[in-house]
């Protein structure tokens, strides 16, 4: 860092430091940190549109429900399929940061650490998504989930 | 990442305290989130959401004591993100830090409001008779 040069970075264009910020250390690390912030922001704006739709209870059952049908929509299954990526991947990498920042030995296997957890994120995230976006495909008999 | 023993002394305990924050709420988050995210699809069922049934669950108060404890995590765990967020891109433009910051805290308070207010006060008694 101390040895890059500034006024390259100064004057870079918008998306000349869009693709330095997506690669100027690479691997997993910087991957897992790239993804954890994206996922973070995009859980909390969803998070922020989910209490304002609850309290739109307030306005009573007929605007409340009318409102609802927006979320059964078909493609609103395929937004709960980003909602599920994002709060999985979050949810299993911030365990991951939580483990090495209290346990510094583990930063020795920090790269397993990261495989371990695309792997547990997979083998739920996967079947997940499956489930629900199955009656988009008519599979299962439709309305299960 | 750890704040290092430098950093620990020049901004004071309020980041020591956000950091720690961030480890506990997001550990309690990943147990109540996620199980939240399961039930309401796979048990619960978006389907069969709708005003009624949402009166029918908050019949049991302790629904809407983990949907309280829920909203205050995810709320002041996701905004204090954003706030880190906002001081990695923003360190150079105090004004517009200050805006920022400033918008995040009436977001905190105004989405905390209606979101308390909501949980403790809908009135699902009323409700009981018309569930399915």
């Amino acid at each position: 860092m101390a040895t890059a040069a500034p006024e390259r970075t100064v004057k870079a264009g918008w998306w000349e430091s869009f693709y330095q910020g997506l690669t100027y250390r690479g691997y997993e690390g910087h991957w897992a940190w790239i993804f954890h912030r994206v996922t973070g922001l995009g859980v909390l704006l969803f998070l922020t549109l989910h209490i304002v739709d609850i309290f739109l209870l307030t306005l009573g059952p007929g605007v409340f429900n009318s409102l609802l049908a927006l979320y059964k929509a078909p493609a609103a299954r395929i937004l709960d399929v980003f909602l599920l990526f994002g709060v999985l991947f979050h949810a299993v990498n911030g365990l991951r940061i939580v483990i090495i920042d209290f346990w510094p030995h583990a930063t020795r296997a920090h790269k397993a650490i990261f495989w371990a957890e695309v792997a547990v994120f997979l083998i739920v995230f996967v079947p997940s998504a499956l489930v629900l976006l199955a009656p988009l495909f008519g599979w299962g008999g439709g309305a299960q989930s | 990442m750890r704040p290092s023993s430098a950093e620990r002394a020049s901004s004071g305990s309020f980041e020591l305290f956000a950091w720690l924050f961030m480890r506990i709420s997001g550990v309690i988050l990943l147990g109540m989130a996620v199980f939240h995210l399961f039930y309401m699809h796979f048990v619960f069922g978006v389907e069969r959401m709708n005003f009624n049934t949402i009166g029918a669950r908050w019949q049991n108060p302790l629904w809407r004591v983990f949907d309280f404890f829920l909203l205050a995590f995810a709320l002041f765990h996701g905004f204090n993100g954003l706030r880190v967020v906002l001081d990695d891109y923003l360190s150079q433009r105090p004004g517009w830090r200050v805006l920022a910051k400033t918008l995040v805290f009436v977001l905190v308070v105004g989405l905390m409001s209606i979101g308390g207010y909501v949980i403790f006060t809908f009135p699902a008694a009323a409700n009981l008779a018309a569930v399915p």
